[in-house]
């Protein structure tokens, strides 16, 4: 089965992904973070940054506008609940679809440029559509106060298998409501799949074609390969995922706001992705892993819990030092995210997983001799 | 010209080249026959590389055309006249920096295997053999089989030149367009090159070669164009153009005369 077929070594990667997801209850409790909201966060935001990946680790264009095919995902999901069914695979499936649609277009268009030109235009797009959102499609969006399930939605489907239910309705699968863990472990599944996927275009003479686009587009285009279909799959491929991860906030939480769309969202699957590793198959995931808990466990660290942290220096030291760090905590998890940043693009510009491979490099993996027929070089990993 | 039309690859219709203004190339016309190796040789500012992008479509002609095999490359995008089977070294490398030196030269097979466009995502590189030992065996060719997994951007200019070679040979091209291809190289690169580019001869690939080395063009050109002031001032085989007092007087003297003042 080609279909399925990967290396060896990228099987192993994808079990070891996939015990990691799996158990993410038991290894984030230590953490603090093993509450299913969040860890269902975690997941969609590993969606959404993978997905963003293909496009800018692939072929190197930075798209400043990913967050607009997140809230069209959102959108369409919901609608898809309003008016068909509370059934999460029909919502995956339009909101997978319909933000393909605007990746078509969206791509279509900024494509035309690279570089500087190319992010500028996919931030203007992402804008225009935010703005749409907010203010002119209000009766699509409902504008600033979300797009919501009431009691009066349609439901074609669903009122038609089963008499309405008294209060509003939960997403489900074939009939089955998610509660508590469900939802995260149903979220899980298709990041996995999501992974899957991409670890087939990574393998793929699909993903070297885009890897080549990046390195020297000139050469490709004297090769015989026309670019620019290329770069618009991944482009649209990279939205879907994008839609994807929308369409699965929705189904955690029926309810799609413009605030999904906004630029700084956009920026923040950039920072994932930056952080983690550009190009690389997991770090995206550590990168979108990473920030998501800056923003909701460190966030909510407050004094009395960084006192409680150095309470074992005496407390002539331990109060000033207690208060300059608790400037990096709570509300300040910006300043120290920032910082962060700033010192893996100045160190470790190949994102932390750069710095996972130089310290596996220390111990000694450098001397495993390439075989001929393994000689798949990993520029990016 | 008395050769049969048959056999001609490549024909430069009657081209002229206006650059903004300077008259870069004036009626232009020579054929290249199949199996062949033509060389256009010319002092610098002569006209050459402006030739050579107006053969690949990277610059319309003002006016002319140029006939590939029977069909008109004017107005076509690169990546179609390389389709079409014809390749081209540049003269700067353009490869594939981040890539390895194997898939550099795998690249170009799925373009002339798969054409300008597919989406192959259900197979893996891996597993596609075919490529891969055709891309080992060229490799092997110029020498470059103790390189295969190392990032293409580490090679040295010469080595990055030879697998430039080979990512063009993998795609059996029935035209390669050489732009100086030992520009830059040491006199013991320059030969292991010439005796290259004879080894491909052999194999009856057509060749179009841009040099101003004239060790280069003499060992390997069946047919010389002169190039001068974006003019062809003579045309015929090494010996008859060596021999040409025209050549000598106007190209050899008068860049001589030039550099003199």
């Amino acid at each position: 089965m080609t279909l399925f077929a990967l290396s060896r070594r990228d099987l192993a990667v994808f079990a070891v992904f996939a015990v990691v997801v799996l158990a993410m209850p038991f290894w984030l409790q230590p953490l603090g973070a093993a509450y299913p909201a969040l860890m269902q966060k975690f997941v969609i935001s590993a969606i959404f940054a993978i997905g963003f990946n293909i496009l800018f680790g692939l072929t190197g264009y930075l798209s400043f506008g990913h967050a607009a095919f997140l809230g069209v995902g959102s959108y369409t999901a919901v609608w898809s609940f309003k008016l068909l069914t509370m059934d999460a695979i029909p919502a995956i499936f339009f909101a997978v679809l319909v933000s393909g649609l605007f990746a078509l277009v969206i791509g279509y268009l900024s494509l035309r440029r690279s570089g500087i030109y190319f992010s500028i235009l996919t931030l203007a797009f992402a804008q225009m559509c935010y703005n749409l959102a907010y203010s002119v499609l209000t009766p699509i969006t409902n504008g600033e106060t979300s797009l919501q399930l009431t009691l009066s939605d349609p439901r074609l489907i669903d009122t038609a298998l089963a008499p309405r239910p008294a209060g509003l309705p939960s997403a489900s699968l074939f009939g089955h409501s998610f509660s508590g863990l469900e939802g995260f472990y149903f979220c899980a599944v298709v990041l996995l799949i999501a992974f899957f996927v991409t670890q087939k275009i990574f393998a793929s003479p699909f993903g070297m074609m885009l890897r080549a686009i990046k390195s020297n587009q000139t050469r490709m285009t004297y090769t015989g390969f026309n670019t620019r279909p290329y770069t618009l799959t991944a482009f649209v491929i990279s939205g879907m995922f994008a839609g994807l991860a929308g369409a699965l906030f929705a189904i955690t939480d029926p309810l799609a706001g413009t605030e999904r769309m906004q630029w700084t969202a956009s920026g923040e699957v950039v920072l994932m992705t930056i952080l983690g590793g550009v190009g690389t198959l997991i770090g995206p995931v550590i990168g979108a892993w990473f920030i998501e808990y800056f923003e909701n466990i460190f966030s909510a660290f407050n004094e009395s819990v960084v006192h409680a942290f150095f309470s074992f220096l005496p407390a002539e030291i331990a109060d000033p030092v207690a208060l300059v760090a608790s400037k990096f905590v709570g509300e300040g998890w910006q300043l120290t995210l920032g910082l962060l940043f700033v010192l893996v693009v100045v160190f470790l510009p190949g994102g932390i997983m750069e710095g996972v491979r130089r310290i596996g490099s220390l111990f000694g993996r450098r001397g495993t001799p390439v075989s001929p027929g393994a000689a798949r070089a990993q520029p990016a990993e | 010209m008395a050769r049969s039309d048959q056999n001609i690859v490549l024909h430069v219709d009657d081209v002229s080249k206006n650059l903004g203004g300077l008259q870069a190339l004036s009626d232009i016309d020579f054929a290249v026959e199949e199996g062949t190796t033509h060389a256009i040789i010319g002092p610098n500012g002569a006209g050459k590389s402006t030739l050579l992008n107006v053969i690949v479509g990277r610059l319309p002609p003002t006016r002319g055309a140029v006939v590939f095999d029977g069909t008109v490359l004017t107005g076509k995008q690169p990546y179609e006249i390389n389709q079409l089977g014809v390749a081209r070294v540049f003269q700067t490398p353009e490869i594939f920096p981040e890539l390895s030196v194997l898939q550099n030269v795998m690249t170009p097979a799925f373009a002339k295997r798969d054409g300008a466009f597919r989406i192959n995502i259900f197979r893996t590189v891996d597993s596609e053999a075919e490529i891969r030992d055709e891309a080992e065996a060229i490799l092997e060719d110029v020498g470059l089989s103790t390189r295969l997994a190392s990032h293409a951007g580490s090679l040295s200019r010469g080595d990055k030149r030879r697998m430039e070679l080979a990512m063009c040979l993998i795609q059996h091209p029935r035209l390669l367009l050489l732009d100086e291809p030992t520009a830059g190289m040491s006199r013991h690169d320059t030969n292991t090159t010439i005796d290259l580019l004879k080894k491909i001869k052999a194999r009856g690939m057509t060749k179009v070669i841009i040099e101003h080395d004239m060790h280069v063009v003499f060992s390997l050109a069946d047919r010389i164009s002169v190039l001068s002031g974006g003019k062809i001032i003579a045309e015929g085989t090494p010996d008859e153009v060596r021999g040409s007092a025209k050549v000598q007087e106007a190209y050899l003297g008068g860049a001589h005369r030039l550099e003199a003042h």
